[in-house]
C-alpha cells in the first residue's frame, strides 16, 4: 500500500518540486499552496475532501467507476491515494530543496554541449538531484505506514487492507486486553520510522559523496 | 579567413556596441577590464543571451544573425564553451564527462584520442570530477568542448580561477591545441600573460565598446592604448630561432625586422618563439654607443609618442623596417637631449638578459 503510493506520487512530486523551482508563472503561489495544503489541514479533512471528490457520487470517483469500474473508498487503492496525497508535500520539498541546490551552471554547460531539454532533464538535473528523490521518496514511505486520519476517513479501517499500523493500534487499544498487541505494534512503527530515517540519511550522505558535495 | 563578430545591446547601466574581425584560425582575445562586456560577447555567441542585434560569422558561414532570424538555441548552436569554473558533471567519471557533447554531435572531425592525448588527460579517465585538482578539471572540461565538435571555441577567463602554478602547468597545453586544431578561439581574459603567450590577435573593449583591435604585435606596442599604459608595457614579436653560439652562450633570434641576441636557448633552430621586450627595458639613443656590454642594438623610426602624465614618462613606438614595432618607456627629458620626433631614425637599444623568450 505504501509502496504504491510511493511508487505513484514520486513521479508526480518530481515534476510538481520541477516546475516549482524552476519556473515562474501566475498561479504559482496558489499551486505551491495547493502542494502543502495537506500539510497544514487537519488529515481527517483531507480524507473527507478526498471522499467527496473520489467518492463513487464524486466527479472524478463516478467517472472512474462508470469508465473503468474503478472504485477507490473503503479499497487497498484509496488507502494509497490517500497516502499519496499526505505525503505528497514532502516529497515535493525534498526534490525541490536539491533541485535548488543543483547549480544551473551545469545545465547550461549541457545545453552548450547540444543536450535538449528533456536530455537536460534525465542526465543532469534529475541525477543531481537524486539525493532528494530518494531521501523524499524514503521519508514519504515511513509516513505512510504511519498515516491515520486521512486513510481512516477515505479508505476506513479495513484488517489486511486499509489498515495502516497506528489504525491497527488505535483498534487494538478499544479491545480490552489489546495492550499487549498494541505495545508490539508501536515498536513495529518505531523501528520502521528510524530506520526510514537513518536509511534516507546514509543515502543521501553516500549520494552527495558521490556528487563531490 | 576571418571571425567576425558584431553585437548591440542596451544594459540598464551601459550600451554595448562592439563590432570587430579577426584572421582565423588562431585566438582573438577579448581583452578589458571586468565589467567591459567581454563575457557578453561571449554568451551572446554561444546562445545563452540575446541581445538586439547580433551577428556572428566564421569563415564566411553566418553562425547567428538577429537580422536574418538565424538564431539558434545553445545546444543547436556548436559553439565550444569554457567557464572559468570548469562545471564538469559531478555524477559522472571524466570519460562520461569528454563524451557528453561527443555522443550529441552529428560528426566527429575531432577525435576523442587526439583531445586526450593534446590536453596529456589519459590517466585520469576513470576519476570523478572532484577528485581532480583545478588545472586537471580545466583540462578536462577544454577537452570536453572540443569533442563536442565546435565551430568556434569561446572561452570565458578559462584560467582566471586557477594560482599561477597550475596557470602554468596548462598554458602548454592551450599553446599545443591552438596549433594542433585549426580552431577558431575567442578568449576573454584580464591577464596580460594570458595575452601574451596566446593571442594571435587583440580586441580590447571598454565600458561596452572596442577601442583598439588588431594583431598582438601591433596592439601592445601602441602607446595610445591601454596596454602600453601599464607597468609591465611591452613589445610581442615573432621570432625564428636563427643560430646557436654556443662558444658565446649566445642565440640569435630575428623577428619583425630586427635580429636579437639573447643567452644561449634550449631550442632547435627554425622554431618560432614569441619574445617579449619591456618598454622600460629599451634604451633609446641618437648614434650607436662605443665600448657598451650591450649586444642589441636596433635601428627603427619613430612612429608615435604618447606622453603618460601620471608616470611622468613618454611612451615611443618604434617601427622595424620589417613590419615589427618595438615600444620604449623614458622620460621626457631624453625626448627633448636626443631631439626625437616621429618620422625620425633611432636606435633602440636592448639587453640581451632583457628579452624574454616565451613558449611559442
Amino acid at each position: 500500500m505504501a509502496a504504491r503510493a510511493v511508487g505513484f506520487g514520486l513521479p508526480l512530486a518530481v515534476m510538481m518540486a520541477w516546475v516549482l523551482a524552476r519556473y515562474r508563472f501566475p498561479g504559482r503561489p496558489v499551486l505551491n499552496a495547493l502542494v502543502h495544503l495537506p500539510l497544514v489541514l487537519p488529515p481527517v479533512v483531507t480524507g473527507w475532501l478526498l471522499l467527496i471528490i473520489f467518492g463513487i457520487r464524486g466527479p472524478i470517483g463516478s467517472l472512474l467507476l462508470d469508465w473503468f469500474g474503478v472504485r477507490l473508498v473503503f479499497t487497498t487503492a484509496g488507502a494509497s491515494l490517500a497516502c499519496a496525497v499526505m505525503t505528497f508535500p514532502v516529497m515535493v520539498r525534498a526534490i525541490r530543496l536539491s533541485l535548488e541546490m543543483a547549480d544551473p551552471g551545469l545545465e547550461q554547460a549541457a545545453r552548450a554541449l547540444g543536450a535538449h531539454r528533456l536530455d537536460r532533464l534525465f542526465n543532469v538535473t534529475l541525477p543531481l538531484a537524486s539525493p532528494g528523490i530518494l531521501v523524499g521518496g524514503i521519508v514519504a514511505y515511513a509516513t505512510c505506514l504511519g498515516e491515520f486520519g486521512a486513510v481512516i476517513t477515505f479508505a476506513a479501517n479495513i484488517p489486511g487492507q486499509t489498515q495502516t499500523l497506528p489504525l491497527a493500534i488505535y483498534a487494538a487499544l478499544q479491545v480490552p486486553g489489546g495492550e499487549a498487541k498494541a505495545a508490539e505494534l508501536s515498536l513495529v512503527s518505531l523501528t520502521l520510522a528510524l530506520i526510514g530515517l537513518l536509511l534516507s540519511e546514509w543515502i543521501a550522505k553516500r549520494l552527495n559523496a558521490m556528487l563531490g558535495r | 579567413m576571418s571571425l567576425s563578430v558584431l553585437l548591440r545591446h542596451g544594459f540598464p547601466s551601459v550600451r554595448m556596441d562592439v563590432e570587430f574581425e579577426v584572421p582565423t584560425p588562431g585566438v582573438a582575445v577579448l581583452f578589458g577590464p571586468s565589467g567591459a562586456g567581454k563575457s557578453t560577447i561571449i554568451s551572446a555567441a554561444a546562445g545563452l543571451l540575446r541581445p538586439d542585434e547580433c551577428r556572428i560569422a566564421v569563415d564566411g558561414q553566418v553562425l547567428a544573425d538577429t537580422a536574418s532570424g538565424v538564431w539558434l538555441p545553445p545546444e543547436r548552436r556548436r559553439m565550444g564553451l569554457v567557464f572559468q569554473d570548469a562545471r564538469l558533471f559531478p555524477h559522472m567519471s571524466v570519460a562520461t564527462n569528454l563524451r557528453f557533447g561527443l555522443r550529441r554531435a552529428v560528426e566527429a572531425r575531432v577525435q576523442f584520442d587526439e583531445v586526450v592525448d593534446l590536453l596529456g588527460i589519459d590517466g585520469l579517465m576513470a576519476r570523478r570530477p572532484h577528485t581532480l585538482s583545478g588545472g586537471e578539471r580545466q583540462r578536462v572540461a577544454i577537452g570536453r568542448a572540443l569533442l563536442a565538435q565546435p565551430h568556434l571555441l569561446l572561452m570565458d577567463e578559462p584560467l582566471a580561477s586557477l594560482d599561477t602554478l597550475r596557470k602554468s602547468e596548462i598554458m602548454p597545453y592551450l599553446t599545443r591545441l591552438k596549433t594542433a586544431l585549426k580552431l577558431p578561439i575567442l578568449y576573454v581574459t584580464h591577464a596580460l600573460d594570458e595575452v601574451a603567450q596566446l593571442a594571435d590577435s587583440v580586441v580590447l573593449i571598454e565600458a561596452g565598446r572596442v577601442i583598439g583591435s588588431g594583431p598582438l604585435s601591433d596592439i601592445v606596442a601602441r602607446g595610445d592604448l591601454p596596454l602600453a599604459q601599464r607597468d609591465d608595457a611591452g613589445a610581442l614579436l615573432l621570432c625564428r630561432v636563427m643560430e646557436h653560439d654556443v662558444g658565446r652562450e649566445l642565440s640569435r633570434l630575428e623577428g619583425g625586422g630586427a635580429t636579437f641576441w639573447v643567452p644561449l636557448l634550449d631550442a632547435p633552430l627554425a622554431v618560432e618563439r614569441r619574445v617579449r621586450i619591456p618598454a622600460r627595458e629599451v634604451i633609446l639613443a641618437g648614434r650607436p654607443p662605443d665600448a657598451i656590454s650591450l649586444h642589441n642594438i636596433v635601428p627603427g623610426e619613430v612612429r608615435r609618442i604618447t606622453g603618460d602624465a601620471a608616470r611622468r614618462s613618454v611612451l615611443v613606438e618604434i617601427a622595424l623596417p620589417g613590419g615589427g614595432a618595438l615600444i620604449s618607456r623614458v622620460t621626457t627629458d631624453a625626448i627633448v637631449r636626443l631631439a626625437l620626433s616621429p618620422g625620425g631614425p633611432v636606435l633602440a637599444l636592448i639587453k640581451s638578459t632583457s628579452i624574454e623568450v616565451l613558449g611559442n
